[in-house]
């Protein structure tokens, strides 16, 4: 029952081949034999998913089980979980436990899924190599002196490693798809909006954004289906109609199932000057994959999104600012890490602060408060606002002549444990073509397209407003036909 | 000796009176337990987001439309940060750029003249918790119990020019808000405090430096502080110093102002647009259905009262102080009839509040209710009473007798016997008696002493325990004596 899809699993359950508990233990025992090395989890408590397991077995049996019930999901650890430790990857909430549900945990409660564990991830979600992680860093499946990427590199190598069958990340520059990239997953980001944030920790809130990691773009429309929906307690949650995101994926039996579908091509993400900096093997295996998309009946335009290379400036403008703000919170007062010994108020906020956050969530906060101070507001924070809803034009006339836009996820393939953390520039490039997505709010998703010595390569699809639908078909229609996706990193 | 120019602008937070939190759906009840109305927003628990409350937003429509400013179609709420332990977020949520109210004109009243304070804007925000600091062995305490509150910021243009314009503009604005019903405007509470920003010139200078004095919750201390503040400032200019910009509190005991932090300690708020909450978008629908449901404003029933009832502007200005004042005087009325609206007016301003004031007593409290009073004055209008024997009545009213409502004179009135001789005869043949008792005082008079006529007139109502129509005695005496 290891490595099986969601869809898989479910049959299983459903056909009682397997019970909840026993598939949880059999997880709970992967976990425990590749976690030490992967450390992929900050928390494991078996007794809280056995217990969630026999529930679900409880309702399996009185027929009223959900299509996710019973099955283990990894969370990652920014989502507040009742009576679970939620630490966010920092020491300053390492003894924090939530005494509430987010709304994605209460969603994937009510869908009778087992919380497995939390998954390790950069601090506060800063970062983009999960190095920046107060309990250690998590190494790569493919290859384990190699990160597994970030924010969300516990939820990417817990399911890469098969100790998940499907994981929850959070996605504010990258952090979903660039993981997805570097460990061989379908990862996605959906419209801004569309998943409640209530009870997920902030980091820069007008892109935070969770979605699905998981091994099959079908896999991933099950899991959207659990976590979109309209929640009163997130007033930049969107009312819409309930969309069931698989109703596009069941077979159509033409050879070319995507004939008409127009693909658009950044030139500034293929051109010959543009393209510096992306590996070149990465290049060639999304180049390949777009062939195949020609194959599947797709025509491909080339677009212009003229605006997107200052995308990443903009982003370390807009999500510091946001992040200084939303991190204040953590002062010591009410929960989480107070310093042992201050003299005074001050001494207290700042003893415990500065013991409580590692270097890049200090770098962040200061680079937030200084594009916030009197005097550099406008220079900074005004002008970033300007060039995010220039950004965001470009993608609107990017979908008057396209219906999905593709190209590389990240423009390397796993990096070395080590190798950029001592560059937070070189860092923050890693997420070059995924930052501006985020900026406009528009859904995206990493797909596996391909490997580059021996290292997985991430395809990735952008997407109008509200077409994750699309996306989802887009990828299957694509999974059908490769095998990528299933390529599994040796243990 | 130099003069001097005084220049105050006021801001005051108001505690709007919505059952529930600006961003959370915690109780806004005073005087719980601390930390047992502070729900996890409230605590700024880890990934806790707010949603507006409507109630207040409505309740900003609502002032804005009373003081004739523009509400805003749009506005934003902005982060204010800074660190403090009763500030959970370390960011207080409030307007900074585009607030919900722009404008509006407020008048007042000082001695005889009126003015017109204008008024800069009124932004929603966020009140803080409490930080105690007693009874916890030297450590803090924080109740969150008031975090969250939502309070409206009014802010005038440096209009003022005394003490006494501040504390009447402060005192016009606390009967408006209680008015339109969107503040207790309980001072002791806090639902009600004014900031002062203070600075004096030379006439014909541009503004002076000012200095903040903060959290004034009472009409006296304002007074107090501002005069202190005024002084201060003079003398300081006058020994050949500067005054530096700052903030300052009262204190009550010594009546002085002492400062709390100077300019250089000013934070940097940080301010930028809240990424939790979307714009505030006002429809003109909105604000229309809010106008259809205000009541009539103090200006417009001031204005009525004068038409209406031929009251002075005086004595409309005093009756529309407040709504309830207001309505209980127009109850009277309604049941007395027009023709007793002055005589109402003065019952109620002169009469009814002196006995409210001995009693130490609010209106609310009052054992004599409108219809009880509108009773009364009828049974004056109609001359079955006079006025005399209606302050018995009304005594008796107020000690319960006569039961409730309208007819309450009456029983009284039918029950002691009080009822006013009108019987020209009857008065006749009292008026001979008495004549023929004070043979003594008729002489006097005869002799031109006229004070010896108001002594017989004050025997013949004696005769009749008062009940005599007084203007009849009068008319009868004198044809008597002629």
């Amino acid at each position: 029952m290891i490595g099986q899809t969601l869809k898989a699993l479910g049959a299983a359950l459903a056909g009682k081949e397997i019970s909840s508990v026993e598939l949880t233990q059999l997880h709970l025992d992967r976990i425990a034999r590749l976690n030490p090395e992967l450390n992929a989890f900050i928390t494991v408590d078996a007794e809280k998913s056995l217990k969630q397991a026999r529930a679900a077995d409880a309702r399996i049996a009185a027929g009223t089980a959900a299509p996710l019930t019973g099955i283990p999901i990894a969370q990652k650890d920014i989502f507040c979980a009742k009576d679970w430790l939620t630490t966010c990857g920092s020491r300053i909430l390492g003894n924090f436990v939530s005494p509430y549900d987010a709304a994605v945990i209460e969603k994937f409660g009510a869908a009778g899924a087992v919380n497995l564990g939390k998954t390790n991830m950069d601090e506060f979600a800063m970062g983009s190599s999960n190095e920046t992680s107060y309990f250690g860093q998590v190494k790569n499946p493919w290859d384990r002196a190699r990160v597994p990427g970030g924010s969300s590199g516990g939820s990417a190598a817990a399911v890469a490693s098969l100790m998940a069958p499907a994981a929850t990340g959070t996605d504010t520059g990258g952090s979903i798809r660039q993981p997805a990239a570097l460990c061989n997953l379908t990862g996605l980001k959906p419209t801004y909006g569309v998943v409640s944030r209530w009870g997920m920790i902030a980091f820069a809130s007008s892109l935070d954004q969770a979605g699905p990691m998981t091994r099959t773009a079908e896999d991933a429309a099950l899991m959207l289906n659990v976590m979109a929906g309209f929640d009163a307690r997130d007033s930049t949650s969107l009312e819409r109609p309930v969309e069931d995101y698989t109703r596009d994926l069941s077979a159509n039996g033409s050879e070319k199932p995507l004939q008409g579908l127009k693909v658009g091509l950044p030139k500034e993400f293929f051109g010959s000057g543009e393209q510096a900096g992306c590996e070149a093997g990465v290049m060639t295996a999304v180049q390949e994959a777009i062939a195949e998309y020609r194959r599947l009946g797709a025509e491909t335009v080339e677009i212009s999104l003229p605006n997107m290379q200052h995308g990443v400036a903009a982003y370390y403008v807009i999500a510091p600012a946001e992040a200084s703000s939303n991190l204040s919170r953590f002062d010591g007062v009410r929960y989480g890490y107070r310093a042992p010994e201050y003299s005074d108020l001050n001494d207290m906020y700042q003893k415990t602060r500065a013991q409580g956050f590692g270097d890049e969530v200090k770098r962040r906060v200061l680079i937030g408060t200084y594009v916030l101070s009197h005097g550099y507001y406008d220079a900074y924070y005004l002008q970033a606002q300007r060039i995010r809803r220039l950004i965001a034009q470009d993608f609107v006339e990017a979908f008057r002549q396209c219906d999905v836009i593709m190209g590389p996820t990240s423009p390397c393939t796993a990096f070395g444990l080590g190798e950029k953390s001592a560059d937070p520039v070189q860092m923050y490039l890693s997420d070059i073509y995924t930052i501006a997505v985020n900026l406009a709010g528009l859904p995206g998703m990493s797909l596996p397209c391909g490997f580059s010595n021996g290292l997985p390569v991430g395809l990735q699809l952008i997407g109008d407003y509200f077409s994750e639908a699309r996306l989802l078909n887009v990828a299957h229609r694509y999974q059908q036909t490769t095998g990528w996706h299933l390529q599994v990193a040796a243990e | 000796m130099n003069i001097w120019e005084v220049v105050i602008g006021i801001e005051t937070h108001a505690q709007l009176a919505t059952h529930s939190k600006i961003f959370s759906g915690a109780s806004t009840a005073f005087g719980a337990d601390p930390n047992t109305q502070a729900c996890a927003v409230d605590l700024a628990l880890p990934g806790v987001l707010p949603v507006l409350n409507r109630g207040a937003v409505e309740c900003a429509i609502r002032f804005g439309l009373a003081i004739g400013a523009e509400v805003a179609q749009k506005s934003v709420f902005a982060r204010k940060n800074y660190f403090y332990p009763d500030l959970p977020k370390g960011y207080q949520i409030s307007q900074f750029e585009l607030p919900v109210v722009v404008g509006g004109q407020l008048a007042i009243q000082v001695g005889d003249t009126e003015k017109i304070v204008n008024l800069t804007r009124a932004h929603l925000e966020e009140d803080a918790g409490k930080s105690l600091h007693e009874d916890f062995h030297g450590k803090s305490g924080i109740d969150l119990n008031r975090a969250g509150t939502p309070l409206l910021e009014i802010v005038t243009e440096p209009d003022m020019c005394s003490a006494a314009e501040a504390v009447a503009y402060a005192k016009a604005l606390h009967a408006l808000v209680r008015w339109i019903g969107i503040c207790d405007g309980n001072m002791q509470e806090g639902s009600f405090r004014c900031d002062a920003n203070v600075s004096v010139r030379r006439p014909g200078q541009p503004l002076g430096t000012r200095r903040e004095i903060k959290n004034l919750n009472s009409f006296r201390f304002m007074q107090q502080a501002i005069d202190y503040e005024i002084q201060w400032q003079i003398a300081e200019i006058e020994d050949g110093r500067a005054i530096q910009q700052a903030t300052v509190l009262f204190d009550p005991d010594t009546g002085e102002t002492r400062m709390m932090r100077s300019k250089e300690d000013a934070h940097d708020y940080r301010y930028f647009p809240d990424p939790d909450l979307l714009p505030l978008i006002i429809s003109p629908e909105w604000i229309e259905r809010t106008r259809s449901a205000m009541p009539e404003l103090p200006a417009a029933k001031k204005q009525r009262f004068i038409a209406d009832y031929g009251l002075s502007a005086y004595d409309a200005a005093a009756l529309t102080s407040s709504l309830e004042v207001a309505d209980f005087y127009e109850a009277a009325v309604a049941i007395a009839g027009k023709q007793s609206a002055k005589p109402c007016a003065n019952w109620v301003m002169v009469d009814l509040a002196a006995r409210l004031n001995k009693e130490g007593l609010e209106l609310s409290g009052s054992p004599v209710s409108a219809a009880q009073l509108g009773g009364l004055l009828a049974r004056v209008a109609d001359n079955t009473i006079s006025n005399n024997i209606a302050k018995k009545v009304f005594d008796a009213l107020w000690a319960g007798d006569g039961g409730d409502g309208a007819g309450a004179a009456d029983v009284i009135i039918e029950k002691q016997g009080l009822k006013q001789i009108t019987d020209s005869s009857a008065i006749e043949a009292l008026i001979d008696e008495v004549l023929a008792a004070n043979a003594a005082m008729v002489a006097e008079f005869k002799a031109g002493k006229e004070k010896a006529f108001n002594a017989l007139v004050g025997q013949a109502m004696k005769a009749t325990k008062g009940k005599a129509n007084p203007q009849q005695v009068n008319e009868l005496l004198k044809k008597k004596l002629a």
